[in-house]
């Protein structure tokens, strides 16, 4: 199983190589989050307000990791992105038009196992296409070419059930690549999956994102992951009332392996002086309580 | 702890053996100057075998199978589909719904039994007030699983195929309707085997054909080795049509996770 896996996500290939480097922002921003708050209205209980006004600018090509401890209103941010959730003030800008309704312009990766049951591993992914008016040949042409891509060339005629964790996400990876989004949304993609097969997908994930780069928004409660995948981290503190309280540049060289980028000296640095900014913000927002932040050193 | 197929087989005929032995012996050798099976009130094997063979040599039963079949048959589908649509209407539309909950469960609550002299009346004695009485067996059960199938289609998996772009037709058709069939098909023996009840019982009351009325014309008549006969085929129908409703089941299953490990 483990072969098989480091088999599939291999090592970084020379696109990510050429495209290397900050990306340019001359074009309007990929998303652009201006004062926004993220209201639940609860019967019988005062409005919860889950995320304070707070602004958050994605450029097109950038990999943005959104780091935060359990419950801080990170999801709610991306669901206001996907046009999943109306955020109660604010507005959402995707390339430099307002969002309204759904955000087809984003694919989305959710937590959860998100693919359809009744399917197989291959009809999962061609059905992304197909409901695009895709002719039904072309479409499996495709899907099988993006398992195969994702390391599932003999998985797809699989369903769901007969993948493992890590498969089934390599699965619903393809699944939102395959319709080519200009953003990628990410939350907590990797969380349910092991330590290794975590570091295995986000070396997948970054190969895959080097071929043609999207503008990602990434949430995670893994300070490390975040490191080891963005261009740049931005941290939340702990709702309710969460914002954005700290954002830093990821200068680490591309391309990058998810796995061994964490044993490269300046990874330790960027951890070091993100983690130390951010204990005092965290402590903060949790009082004397330390025990529900996960993004610890 | 797993039994050899072969014992298993040897051990499940011998209860069948032992069983038929005791009916035997008590139905023909007297104890005492007294038999302790009476063959008036239970018959003997060897004689509800012969009326089997009988039947099915005469060919008389064929006629009440096939009867029986038709009205399991159009029970169970016109049942069907009534409860997937209307399953869809209420799940989709919570208002509705919510102004008809009452009623659902008031019919639901009534035993249907009482409801077959009512069909009689209006549909007569022939096969259409057995389906009738079948149909609101079978209805409920589907709908109830069709309204909990479409309820429950899991949020996330919704959220994807909304943001993969799924208008609402293409949403019904990939991701409502096999939830709500997965729903359905998991309680297909019970409906099918409720058709088949609403058959059953709707000859017993009054008819003129079928497995029901071939038992309950043998029973006005004292005829007991017509009745085990009768309740023979029946049982042996049953497990026919339980089988083939297992293969359907694993055909359309076969993406769930126990219809795969029971076919392996």
């Amino acid at each position: 199983m483990a072969g098989q896996l480091i088999d599939a996500a291999g090592k970084p290939t020379p696109a990510e190589t050429a495209q290397a480097g900050r990306p340019i922002s001359d074009g309007p921003l990929a998303v652009a989050l201006d004062d926004i708050a993220i209201s639940f209205a609860v019967k019988g209980r005062p409005v919860f307000n889950a995320v304070a006004p707070t602004s958050l600018h994605v450029n097109e090509g950038e990999f943005v990791a959104i780091v935060g401890p359990t419950g801080c209103g990170k999801s709610t941010l991306l669901n206001a992105t996907a046009g999943l959730l109306a955020p109660a003030g604010g507005t959402v800008s995707i390339f430099g038009e307002p969002l309204v309704g759904l955000n087809a312009r984003a694919g989305y990766l959710f937590q959860q196992d998100a693919l359809m049951p009744w399917k197989t591993a291959l009809d999962n992914v061609a059905i992304a296409l197909e409901i695009g008016g895709m002719r039904r040949g072309e479409a499996v042409a495709q899907a099988q070419d993006w398992l195969k891509r994702v390391g599932l060339a003999r998985f797809t005629e699989r369903y769901p059930h007969e993948l493992s964790g890590g498969q089934r996400k390599r699965v619903a990876l393809a699944q939102m690549l395959i319709r080519q989004p200009k953003i990628l949304l990410m939350d907590e993609p990797f969380g349910p999956l092991d330590a290794q097969t975590r570091q295995i997908m986000g070396t997948l994930l970054l190969r895959l994102w080097a071929q043609d780069r999207k503008a990602v928004l990434f949430v995670t409660h893994d300070l490390e992951e975040a490191i080891a995948l963005s261009d740049r981290v931005v941290i939340m503190s702990a709702g309710p009332e969460a914002r954005i309280i700290g954002d830093y540049p990821i200068d680490l060289a591309r391309p990058r392996d998810a796995a061994e980028i964490r044993l490269d000296p300046r990874f330790h640095a960027l951890h070091r002086m993100i983690w130390n900014q951010l204990k005092a913000e965290v402590a903060k927002t949790y009082g004397d309580d330390m025990d529900g932040v996960e993004a610890t050193s | 702890m797993k039994l050899h197929p072969v014992k298993l087989l040897f051990l499940q005929i011998l209860v069948a053996v032992v069983v038929l032995a005791i009916w035997h012996i008590g139905a023909t050798v007297p104890i005492g100057g007294d038999y302790l099976l009476p063959e008036f009130f239970f018959s003997k094997p060897l004689d509800v075998l012969s009326r089997v063979v009988e039947l099915f040599v005469s060919g008389t039963i064929w006629k009440h199978l096939w009867i029986t079949l038709t009205e399991t048959v159009l029970a169970f589908i016109i049942g069907s589909v009534g409860g997937v649509v209307i399953g869809f209407w209420f799940a989709r539309k919570p208002v509705v719904a919510a102004v008809f909950d009452p009623y659902v469960k008031m019919v639901n609550a009534l035993p249907r039994v009482v409801l077959a002299p009512i069909f009689m009346l209006w549909l007569g004695l022939g096969i259409w007030s057995k389906v009738a009485l079948g149909v609101t067996l079978v209805f409920f059960i589907v709908f109830f699983n069709v309204y909990q199938g479409v309820k429950e289609v899991s949020p996330v998996v919704l959220a994807n195929a909304r943001m993969m772009g799924m208008n609402e037709r293409q949403l019904f058709r990939n991701v409502y309707w096999p939830s709500a069939m997965s729903w359905m098909f998991s309680s297909l023996h019970t409906a099918v085997g409720f058709a088949l009840v609403g058959a059953v019982v709707g000859e017993y009351l009054g008819s003129a054909a079928g497995l029901g009325y071939l038992i309950h014309q043998a029973e006005g008549v004292f005829d007991v080795t017509g009745v085990f006969a009768g309740m023979f085929i029946l049982a042996a129908f049953v497990l026919v049509i339980d089988w083939f409703v297992t293969r359907v089941e694993n055909r359309l299953l076969v993406w769930r996770p126990q219809a795969a490990s029971e076919q392996n």
